[in-house]
């Protein structure tokens, strides 16, 4: 219509597109910091005492029936552990392998996979929800965490269960995947150490010889390869301090959300 | 179109107070946590690009209705593909393949423009979405609270019986881009009170809602609660076509906020005082 209408809105328009890239750069530049991603993490403080309050310590994970189950169930992460010692151990299929069980337990133990087998299971079907947005259900057979617990006798300082893992996630080799539950978790119900799935062993491509279920959190939380359990009461520092290897890249440690 | 006028009768102008500070802070708040759970949440959806509706998993033999990918294609290299129920659709440039911000094309759902943070960084763009999911969740509880409490929900929002009688003029006002002026302009029109309870009474509920049925530890507060919403997937599509409908409800508030006075629009929100024109108009 006139020249101080067009000037008008090419200035808008201007000062829209500025407005946004500062936008941008300024999240990202925040997203840089060390102080930002702290103050994000209220979100994941708030989530965990929020499901906590209402939830009960034994609110349980959907099951579901054999139909169900996923005609396909995706590997994720290792597929298999570059490693010699597990190389060899799978050759043997897993004959001498040995669980071991250590740090705050009154009686460390190392087991083999046939006295896992002779500890109480369960069996369930279950959904793993992993942190990138699929779903795959599939039915396991394992150890129940408790049982295990109970025979090793967890002394009263401990407060999580760290699990040590057989796949370097480093291409040299070294950073062996590691992850951490808190007891609550160690002790529900559904988390087992499984050794089946789909009524078969345990393949390679999802965990052999046992990976762990812990059915209210996210996939990452769900250990594969695990060679080593230890009962501590802080992880501030095992790895990186954060509790396991992608909490070490910063995820959430509450993988409940 | 007012000069004229104001030679008979002198047009007059007067400023109303219409908003108070807790509804404007309150959406203000709301433009940027809805903006950063947007565009954290496409990062994190790039993370895996695709959409399921039937059955209780990802992987059970039926297609994703929605999947956004990249392939090669003989005639033009890496191309961009979305595929919608079945039909694909070449969308390099935007969607699967999109430009780097230092100008290479690289294979992402969603370009880095779109998402926080710009690159591929899940952990972070988790981080943003959580954190900004309780600054929505609170805001919206205490919008709530404060509009029934002080009366602003029944006395501005809810419908009266002259708003349910003239709805068919409205829809006309709207669609020839008139609007009221004088004092009829002091309150929300029939389709915008209707549009701004849709929105904070179903849209936005649902949206956290099917983000909580996300959850694995949500799911476990009352097992198999999700299948009323078709399984955890299901919800998952939910919630995106929920946050493409939020896009559509800001680009069509925005639109209306320009036609109809942006500047009056802007500084009402801003310090609370609308224009009111008298007089000049018939």
């Amino acid at each position: 219509m006139n020249p101080t209408r067009d000037d008008r809105r090419r200035f808008l328009a201007r000062a829209l597109g500025s407005a946004g890239s500062l936008f941008l750069a300024s999240c990202d530049r925040l997203s840089q910091t060390e102080w930002f991603p702290k103050v994000l993490g209220a979100g994941e403080s708030a989530s965990r005492a929020v499901a906590h309050a209402v939830t009960s310590r034994r609110s349980m994970a959907q099951e579901f029936s054999e139909a169900d189950r996923s005609p396909m169930f995706r590997s994720n992460g290792t597929a298999e552990p570059d490693s010699d010692a597990y190389r060899q151990l799978a050759q043997n299929a897993f004959a001498d392998y040995r669980l071991v069980v250590d740090g705050l337990v009154d009686a460390p133990a190392s087991l083999s996979l046939a006295e896992l087998r002779a500890l109480q299971s369960r069996t369930q079907i279950t959904r793993h929800d992993c942190v990138e947005g699929w779903s795959a259900i599939a039915k396991w057979k394992g150890v129940r965490l408790a049982a295990l617990l109970e025979s090793v006798r967890p002394k009263p300082g401990a407060r999580f269960v760290v699990f040590y893992c057989a796949d370097p996630m480093a291409d040299d080799g070294t950073d062996l995947y590691y992850e951490s539950i808190d007891l609550e978790d160690a002790f529900h119900p559904q988390t087992i150490l499984a050794y089946e799935m789909n009524d078969a062993a345990l393949p390679i491509a999802n965990g052999a010889p046992i990976r762990l279920r812990v059915e209210r959190q996210l996939g990452y939380k769900h250990a594969k390869y695990i060679m080593r359990m230890e009962l501590v009461e802080s992880f501030a520092r095992i790895g990186g301090g954060k509790g396991g290897y992608w909490e070490d890249q910063g995820y959430q440690w509450f993988a409940g959300i | 179109m007012q000069g004229g006028d104001a030679d008979r009768s002198p047009a007059r102008s007067y400023l109303y107070y219409r908003h108070s500070l807790p509804v404007r802070l309150m959406h203000w708040t709301n433009v940027v946590a809805l903006t950063i759970l947007l565009m954290s949440g496409l990062q994190i959806f790039n993370a895996h690009p695709n959409l399921y509706w039937s059955g209780k998993s990802s992987y059970t033999g039926a297609p994703p209705v929605l999947a956004i990918g990249a392939r090669q294609s003989p005639e033009s290299g890496v191309i961009g593909t979305t595929r919608i129920f079945g039909h694909e659709f070449n969308t390099t440039g935007v969607l699967g393949v999109s430009r780097s911000p230092d100008g290479e094309l690289s294979a992402r759902a969603f370009p880095w423009w779109m998402t926080i943070p710009d690159n591929p960084w899940l952990a972070m763009a988790r981080a943003w979405h959580l954190f900004f999911a309780w600054v929505l969740l609170i805001n919206g509880l205490v919008y709530v609270a404060y509009s029934g409490a002080s009366r602003h929900l029944s006395r501005d929002l809810a419908p009266d019986r002259n708003d349910w009688r003239s709805i068919g003029r409205s829809i006309r006002d709207h669609l020839r881009f008139r609007h009221p002026t004088g004092d009829a302009a002091k309150r929300y029109n029939v389709l915008q009170k209707l549009t701004y309870l849709i929105v904070i009474f179903i849209l936005l509920p649902l949206i956290i809602l099917m983000g909580l049925a996300m959850s694995p530890w949500m799911n476990s507060v009352f097992p198999g609660w999700v299948d009323l919403f078709g399984g955890r997937q299901a919800a998952r599509t939910i919630h995106f076509v929920a946050a493409w409908l939020l896009v559509a409800f800001v680009a069509i508030h925005v639109f209306e906020v320009i036609v109809s006075g942006l500047w009056n629009h802007l500084r009402s929100m801003v310090t609370g005082r609308y224009r009111v024109q008298t007089g000049g108009t018939p």
